[in-house]
């Protein structure tokens, strides 16, 4: 029984989904209610979460599942900004008629799945974590089944991650196959030598993995799926996969194969070097917000994963504190392009944002923060992450990952302030709707000003991270 | 605990945007008293820590320090005799931008005059830190609101300037951000007080050098990575132009003198030719650009360039009269610069003309604003009598001890600056008034003649008694090159 006690943050999660989709059956137009009590589940389950919080790491059903502390962190950041992202998703989704029933169900599914992902300890369960988060995502981008580019990217979005799945086992059945095991612990104990077939299986986990968080070169699907999927669907694929997966990879490339760190490394490296100038570079040309901000989170794992490939604590934490910042920005971002509707529709062109500032002094005022700090500039909170990677890198003397890093940036920055260019320095257009729900103004105001401010005190989110120790 | 006199230097211009940020912006009158009673405090703040500062201790006076990202970075600031120099030319210059804002910003003022207000926040606190990475928060963050005023309230190639100054700048200083990462790694610590103490490796000194460079180059800014400056100061409106010209450059060369030389020494050493080659270039080259020039602006960014050379020069001489005109040098041309700006400000607000050959006979129309200007412009090609002429008469003399070929040609820029300069002032204030425009033109309004008239007094009151300056700098600078000679000879010592 004490097993499943520490898992009760899961059993509660797929009970309500079970609940809830007895309810949407046989309750008429539930669809409302079960969206809004989502969000209810989504706050016990973090609270549950947060209760679980183990002293010392536990390992559950024969050490294929482990809890501590770190997975305890990460399964609150996703909770908490999955009920921020349906908070402010809320009347985008009533507008554009995909609120169903499914749609909160499938959010919650996808969110279970991620929940086992970061928990899994053990090549099989992490597999069907993945496949459960996968799955439900599938089904959400393809959400607005009329619009021929929403089916479209469901339908690109299968096909290649499908693929990067099968890859993915792959890795999987070699490791298993030249260490006799699919637990990490037990590979950890079996892989003492250095076989070729381990170092392959690693690299086409890696491969499934990159393919999840949009590192190049497997980012292709990114900015087709970021574009055509309703914009509330966007914003769970730009932040809440990539939590999830970046997890895994440490969980994976720090746990069995720690003493593989000169081999894999340079796989990371290779993988950050091309996310963080392939993103800069491609964002450039791009016309629509929602591809430019895909192209800007392909740039943006570059640099969580420099993070990963330094090999020491700091980078880890470095890391984390980094995907932190990054989904506190994206979410704010995505609330601004939620405000830019006019007669319940939404605008996402770089155009339509021109002469914002005349029109919505606030509301641009706060995506200029945003945008500046995505650029990196000091001395709002994403400097922080950016100067925190680098300390790390740069710890370890890996300056080659360094400058190529912060060259990116400035060209990075060109896209931004292009954008604020845009919005401060163009000719007005039409206004904008103003009646926003609460909710939505909310994490826009808190959100920006927590970038702005973040350097008043950084200690607040890095206390966060300092227990992390995972070597 | 001592009051902490330096963070509310600091914070008082960013308590006063906040303050401004809710108020009306249609209430204009509130604006403008709210903004320029709050930089005038600031100005009064700023002479009182100047009356109470003891000019016979080299040490940095002040300090404030306590823990900002813990196990990590320390909050430090303070001021040495060195500092505060700057500092007052901030405060000082600051309520005279705020002041100007009357005729020539239409729209937005309320924005604008946030921005200015959070500009002298970033400024004050460049001068003012005493941690590598608080000076790089502070020396970076002035790109967003400098980009801002360039890009909103520019002209009509607004955009492309503002783009060009951000990427320019941006581009120089992540190489700094790298060296002083890499600082904190090889040192432990990024405290400067504790840097100059410990000294740094010297192997890895060249290296780190040229980073620092790289961001002060851009910014000084030295050939061939001026052409941001032209373009930005073209575009800017004038209090951006002032501000650019008087203070922003001056970061620059503060920063080569508190961390390119202060932290490398044997790096600084190494790179002397490199650095007077390019000073030299500098000053000749484009002095001939600026004798060129038919846009008033662009004369006088150009001019910027050539006295930034000088500059440079001086500071690279390791000299106590180098260094000391090196310093002299950037207030009188903080002051210098900053008053040419407000001229041509005056007259583009009446014509919205900075074409040199559309004006012409000035003087016969604006005789207040026509002696105004000569003063500047004597100042600024060095007349005895006149700031510019302290510095760059130290800075030569200073350089004549390293290199007798070098400082005769540097003496060829200030035969060359008096050329344009005065060539400039002929064309504009002299001659037939051919222009019809300029019949109808008035002169000076109280505002503008009241800032000038402060200008051209401090011009020639420090002209003549530059004592209150150099007495609050000497102690500091010959500490400073005292420590330079010690940590050379340390380094030769070692090698032999």
């Amino acid at each position: 029984m004490i097993n499943l006690f520490y898992i009760s943050t899961e059993i509660f999660l797929s009970l309500s989904i079970l609940i809830l989709l007895l309810i949407g059956v046989f309750k008429n137009k539930s669809e409302l209610f079960i969206y809004n009590f989502t969000c209810i589940i989504l706050l016990v389950g973090l609270a549950i979460n947060i209760k679980l919080n183990p002293q010392s790491p536990i390992d559950l059903f024969n050490n294929s599942y482990k809890i501590d502390y770190f997975t305890t962190l990460i399964k609150s950041v996703i909770l908490i900004s999955a009920f921020l992202v349906m908070l402010c998703s809320l009347n985008y989704v009533k507008q554009n008629d995909i609120l169903k029933i499914e749609y909160p169900i499938l959010i919650l599914s996808s969110i279970l799945g991620m929940l086992v992902m970061v928990s899994s300890n053990d090549l099989i369960v992490f597999y069907v974590g993945l496949e459960l988060q996968s799955l439900a995502l599938y089904v959400l981008a393809a959400f607005k089944r009329d619009n021929i580019l929403s089916s479209e990217s469901g339908l690109k979005y299968f096909i290649l991650s499908a693929l990067s799945s099968g890859l993915l086992l792959y890795g999987c059945s070699l490791i298993y196959g030249f260490s006799s095991s699919t637990n990490f612990d037990l590979i950890y104990q079996n892989s003492e030598s250095i076989e070729y077939g381990i170092i392959f299986g690693i690299v086409f986990i890696l491969v499934g993995l990159a393919f999840k968080i949009t590192a190049v070169p497997f980012h292709m699907w990114a900015p087709d799926v970021y574009d055509g999927s309703p914009t509330s669907v966007t914003v769970i694929f730009a932040i809440l996969p990539k939590i999830a997966a970046l997890t895994v990879f440490i969980n994976f490339l720090y746990g069995p194969f720690l003493e593989m760190f000169d081999q894999w490394q340079a796989v990371i490296i290779f993988l950050s070097i091309g996310s963080m100038v392939f993103g800069a570079v491609a964002a450039i040309g791009q016309k629509k917000l929602k591809r430019l901000i895909a192209y800007s989170s392909i740039s943006h794992m570059g640099f969580a994963l420099a993070g990963l490939s330094v090999g020491t604590n700091e980078g880890i934490q470095n890391s984390i504190i980094y995907l932190m910042i990054y989904l506190i920005m994206n979410i704010a971002f995505f609330c601004c392009l939620f405000m830019l509707k006019r007669e319940n529709q939404y605008f996402d062109k770089v155009e339509d944002l021109s002469g914002l500032s005349k029109n919505h002094p606030l509301l641009s005022l706060s995506l200029m923060i945003i945008l500046f700090s995505l650029a990196g500039i000091p001395p709002l909170a994403g400097f922080f992450a950016k100067f925190y990677i680098f300390t790390a890198v740069i710890e370890q003397s890996m300056y080659f990952l360094a400058i190529v890093g912060l060259l990116s940036t400035v060209i990075a920055a060109f896209y931004y302030i292009r954008l604020i260019k845009v919005m401060y320095f163009d000719e007005q257009k039409e206004k904008y709707d103003l009646n926003h729900s609460i909710g939505l103004k909310m994490i826009l105001v808190i959100s920006s000003t927590i970038i702005l401010i973040y350097f008043i005190n950084p200690n607040i989110i890095n206390n966060f991270v300092l227990d992390i120790t995972l070597i | 605990m001592n009051f902490p006199i330096i963070s509310s230097l600091i914070l008082l211009p960013s308590i006063g945007a906040l303050f401004l940020f809710f108020i009306n912006s249609k209430n204009i009158t509130g604006i403008k008293y709210v903004s320029l009673f709050v930089s005038i405090i600031n100005f009064l703040i700023s002479i009182y820590l100047w009356l109470i500062f003891d000019q016979f201790s080299y040490e940095f006076q002040f300090v404030e320090s306590r823990v900002w990202i813990k196990d990590f970075i320390n909050y430090k600031v303070g001021v040495d005799g060195i500092s505060i120099l700057f500092i007052i030319l901030t405060t000082f210059i600051t309520p005279l931008c705020i002041l100007s804002v009357n005729s020539s910003i239409k729209n937005r003022l309320k924005e604008f005059l946030i921005a200015i207000l959070l500009m002298e926040t970033l400024m004050i606190g460049v001068f003012c830190s005493l941690d590598l990475v608080i000076f790089y928060l502070f020396f970076e963050g002035g790109l967003i609101p400098m980009f801002l005023i360039i890009g909103i309230w520019g002209g009509e190639r607004r955009v492309y300037s503002a783009f060009k100054f951000f990427l320019f700048t941006l581009l120089g200083s992540v190489l700094m951000l790298i060296a002083v990462i890499s600082i904190y790694w090889i040192a432990g610590t990024t405290d400067v007080e504790e840097l100059y103490k410990l000294g740094i490796d010297p192997k890895y000194q060249n290296l780190l050098w040229l980073a620092f460079f790289s961001s002060f180059a851009v910014k000084t800014p030295m050939w061939p990575v001026h052409t941001w400056l032209p373009d930005a100061h073209v575009e800017a409106p004038t209090a951006g132009s002032v501000l650019l010209a008087a203070i922003l450059l001056k970061m620059a060369g503060y920063g080569f003198i508190r961390f390119s030389i202060g932290l490398f020494p044997v790096a600084s050493e190494y790179f002397v030719p490199f650095i007077f080659v390019i000073s030299l270039i500098a000053i000749i080259y484009t002095s001939l650009v600026a004798l060129m020039q038919d846009d008033m602006k662009k004369l006088i960014a150009y001019s910027s360039v050539a006295h930034m050379g000088f500059v440079t020069l001086g500071l690279f001489t390791f000299t106590q009269q180098g260094v000391e005109g090196g310093i002299f040098q950037m207030i009188s041309h903080g002051i210098v610069s900053a008053a040419l700006f407000f001229s041509v400000g005056v007259v583009y607000d009446r014509t919205h003309s900075r074409r040199i050959n559309d004006y012409g006979g000035l003087v016969n129309v604006m005789p207040k604003y026509s002696i105004l200007l000569m003063v500047f412009t004597l100042g600024s090609l060095g007349l005895p009598g006149t700031t510019g002429f302290i510095g760059e008469f130290l800075i030569l003399m200073g350089t004549f001890k390293k290199s007798f070929l070098v400082a005769a040609i540097a003496s060829l820029g200030v035969i060359l600056g008096a050329a344009y300069m005065l060539w400039l002032y002929k064309r504009v204030v002299f001659g037939e008034l051919t222009n019809q425009k300029l019949l109808k033109i008035i002169d000076l309004n109280k505002v503008e003649l009241s800032i000038l008239t402060l200008l051209a007094l401090s011009i020639i009151f420090f002209g003549f008694y530059p004592d209150p300056f150099s007495n609050t700098y000497s102690v500091s600078v010959e500490n400073f090159i005292n420590e330079y000679n010690d940590k050379l000879n340390n380094y030769n010592l070692q090698n032999q």
